[in-house]
Formats: C-alpha cells, sequence, structure tokens
C-alpha cells in the first residue's frame, strides 16, 4: 500500500462529501486502485501526488469521484435475482398491468449498464407482444452513464457472465467491441442521479434493482434511501437489493417475501395488493 | 467435477489449470483434439471439457462434432476457449453441441462465471 493517510483521509472525506460512499478504515486498498489508472493516466508517479492535485483541479476531483463510486458488474450478475424476474415479478406485472401493457423498471447505480441490458434482454425474450418495457438507468458517475448510453463493450467484459447464444443474438462486433442492438439499446435511458441526495422528477416504477450499492453508506442514508425509493415504486412492486442486503431498519415501508434464493421486497400498502406473488 | 483442459499452448494450460484448480475441479490435459478424444476413449470421464478452437492435428470444432456424435458423452459439458470472436463461428460452435463460448483474453471470474452460468460451479459467498 503507498496511499499515505493523509491521502487516504481526503479521499474519503471527498467521497462522503460527494456520493455519502463510505471509505472507512481498511479500504485503503481499494481507494489506491481505483484512483492509480488516473494518476498514470494524469502523468503522476503515484496517488498521493495525484490527490496533492485533486485539491487543486475540479475537474479532476468529478473523474475521482466517478472512480471512487464504480461499482464491480458482470451480465446477470448473480443469475437467481434474474430467474426470480423472469418467474415471478414479470408473470404478476404481465397479468397487474394487462391494461396499460407497459413495465417500467429502474436500475439503480447503474455502474456500465450491465443490469439495465440484462433486464432490457429478458424483457426483450419474455414480454408478450404489442407490450412496451422503459429502464431507466441511472448513476452518480456521468463517466459511467456515457458507457451505458454507448451500449459498447470490450471483450474481458462481454466474457462477464452473458450466454454466448445471447452475445450473438443481440450484439455486433464493431472493432475490438461489441455493440447491444438498437432494439435493446432504446428500451434504456439514462440519467444522472445521486442516491444520497433528494432524487428528481421521477416516474412510478414497477421493478427497483437496487443491488450492491447500500452496503456503501451509512445506516441513517441507507434508510433514507429506502424510504424515498418507496414514493417511486407501485404498490405492487417489486425492490431488489444485494444479496447481503436488507431492508429490515425501514419496515414500516417495506415487507419481504422470499422467492427461492431471493429475497423480494415489498411495498408496505394499507389495502390488498392484486395479486400476490405466486398466485 | 472432472475438467479437461485441451489447447496447444502450455501456458494457457496451465492458467486454466490453475483457475480450474483452485474452484476445486480435477484437471486433466491434452494438446489438441485427438489426445482428448484418445483420452476420453481411454476411460477418462469429464465432467466438462474447455476447448481451443485453433489446434494442431484435430482442431476444437472437430472435437465438438466428434464427442455430440457420441450417444455415451451426451453429459459431456463442452466450452470453446479461444481467440476466435467472430459472431459466425460462436453460432457454429453452439449449433455444432458447444454450450458456452469464452473469448480470450479472458479474467479468471469469466471462467467462472461460465461454470456457474452451467452449474458446474457454485461460488462460496464471501
Amino acid at each position: 500500500m503507498t496511499i499515505s493517510a493523509s491521502a487516504f483521509d481526503y479521499v474519503s472525506a471527498l467521497a462522503l462529501r460527494e456520493t455519502s460512499v463510505v471509505y472507512g478504515p481498511g479500504k485503503e486498498y481499494l481507494a489506491e486502485a481505483r484512483l492509480l489508472p488516473l494518476a498514470r493516466a494524469a502523468g503522476m508517479a503515484d496517488v498521493d501526488a495525484y490527490v496533492a492535485r485533486l485539491q487543486i483541479d475540479p475537474a479532476e476531483q468529478r473523474k475521482a469521484i466517478d472512480a471512487l463510486t464504480i461499482n464491480e458488474t458482470s451480465w446477470f450478475r448473480d443469475n437467481a435475482p434474474y430467474q426470480t424476474f423472469t418467474d415471478v415479478m414479470l408473470p404478476s406485472l404481465i397479468e397487474n398491468r394487462r391494461h396499460t401493457q407497459k413495465i417500467r423498471i429502474w436500475s439503480a447505480a447503474c455502474s456500465s449498464g450491465q443490469e439495465a441490458y440484462s433486464l432490457a434482454m429478458l424483457l426483450d425474450e419474455h414480454l408478450p407482444l404489442g407490450w412496451t418495457a422503459e429502464i431507466l438507468a441511472t448513476d452518480v458517475s456521468t463517466a459511467m452513464l456515457e458507457r451505458v448510453e454507448s451500449g459498447r463493450y470490450g471483450q474481458v467484459e462481454m466474457n462477464r457472465g452473458l450466454p454466448a447464444g445471447l452475445l450473438v443474438r443481440h450484439f455486433t462486433r464493431v472493432g475490438t467491441e461489441w455493440e447491444i442492438a438498437p432494439k435493446l439499446r432504446n428500451m434504456v435511458s439514462t440519467r444522472h442521479l445521486n442516491l444520497a441526495a433528494p432524487f428528481p422528477d421521477l416516474p412510478q416504477f414497477d421493478v427497483v434493482f437496487l443491488r450492491n450499492v447500500l452496503i456503501y453508506f451509512e445506516m441513517d442514508v441507507k434508510t433514507d434511501i429506502l424510504t424515498r425509493v418507496r414514493r417511486h415504486i407501485a404498490d405492487d412492486g417489486f425492490l431488489l437489493l444485494g444479496s447481503s442486503e436488507s431492508s429490515l431498519d425501514v419496515e414500516r415501508h417495506w415487507t419481504r417475501e422470499t422467492a427461492g434464493r431471493v429475497q423480494l421486497h415489498r411495498p408496505v400498502v394499507n389495502h390488498p395488493r392484486p395479486v400476490a406473488v405466486g398466485a | 467435477m472432472k475438467a479437461l483442459i485441451i489447447d496447444d499452448s502450455r501456458a494457457m494450460r496451465s492458467i486454466l489449470r490453475r483457475i480450474l484448480g483452485d474452484a476445486g475441479f480435477e484437471t486433466h490435459e491434452a494438446e489438441d483434439g485427438q489426445v482428448a478424444l484418445d483420452l476420453m476413449n481411454g476411460g477418462l470421464e469429464p465432467d466438462v471439457c474447455l476447448i481451443d478452437w485453433n489446434m494442431p492435428v484435430m482442431d476444437g470444432y472437430t472435437f465438438v462434432t466428434q464427442v455430440r456424435h457420441n450417444q455415451d458423452w451426451r453429459d459431456v459439458t463442452l466450452m470453446m476457449v479461444t481467440t476466435e470472436s467472430d459472431s459466425n463461428r460462436i453460432v457454429r460452435a453452439l449449433a455444432a453441441g458447444a454450450h458456452e463460448y469464452v473469448i480470450k483474453p479472458f479474467t479468471p471470474d469469466a471462467i467462472l462465471d461460465k461454470l456457474q452460468l452451467l452449474g458446474l460451479f457454485t461460488e462460496v459467498p464471501a
């Protein structure tokens, strides 16, 4: 480890102030791993020198914030949530939305977009003819949102969990990269959004994927996020968190239902939902 | 679980051996498709074969077609691991009976992700 304690303190405070993401003691290696490529790109010898520059360069600071909030991601990450999406959530929504024939999904903290496009592939395969699906992909990192909009992925990324059959069905090779089909690309729109700040004007969603991001926040921020997400999810909607995350502390807003290996979080409502899970 | 690594590159076999070994697989190796077929005809019963496309003597595509023509090997999972990245090649391999396709270069996670997808590996939660 080469990042100094004072440089780490600065990075930690920057991440907390700008995004509410916690870089606590023991995360020095992570901060360094994420900032080292930027340090090299800026011609700096090490991360400490780069952190010194961050303090006087707002543009570089923006890049650093982006790098510090990037989550590891892969196609169909953990598999089981996507299985539950097609087996449990979609059938329920297809029944309940038969009049509007429209499904709206929020991929929160979308990173480079694999989650949003994985969902788009499933919707393309399972949604009845004539239905429309809208997926909103949001992230605090503008660099990540640009990647989502480009719909292009490198070979190493393509290998991460994407079945070969879906690769050839939905992607075209462009030089050294793969580009997602326009049909799926058009399903996904992007928006800059800091989960820790008040949400902008958002519609109601039927499904919210908020996976593997709450772990980065302090408990009070996490509680606040889950409370605000409730306002943007339909009464019969579904919230998916990461497998190690829970809505335990906001029980007045969420109940939990188990579907196979997956915990689904359902909004608390004062009247019965039209159709229960598995009905 | 037994894995048969089929690649003419000794370095590549070594990389795959380490990834699979760390994941708990018993690994076997062959430098081309014919050597792999000889091993299987000799009694080796792999659960999964990781197969390069371009190899001397017998290439990976021919190996896949040969394995798929033998009913005794119908349960063997076949995964191409190759630099061949053309969509038509991928389609051809899948049509011939390969279950999955990994394009080199890859990260260890990519191999494990695919094996998980195929139900051959379960990641132990951290």
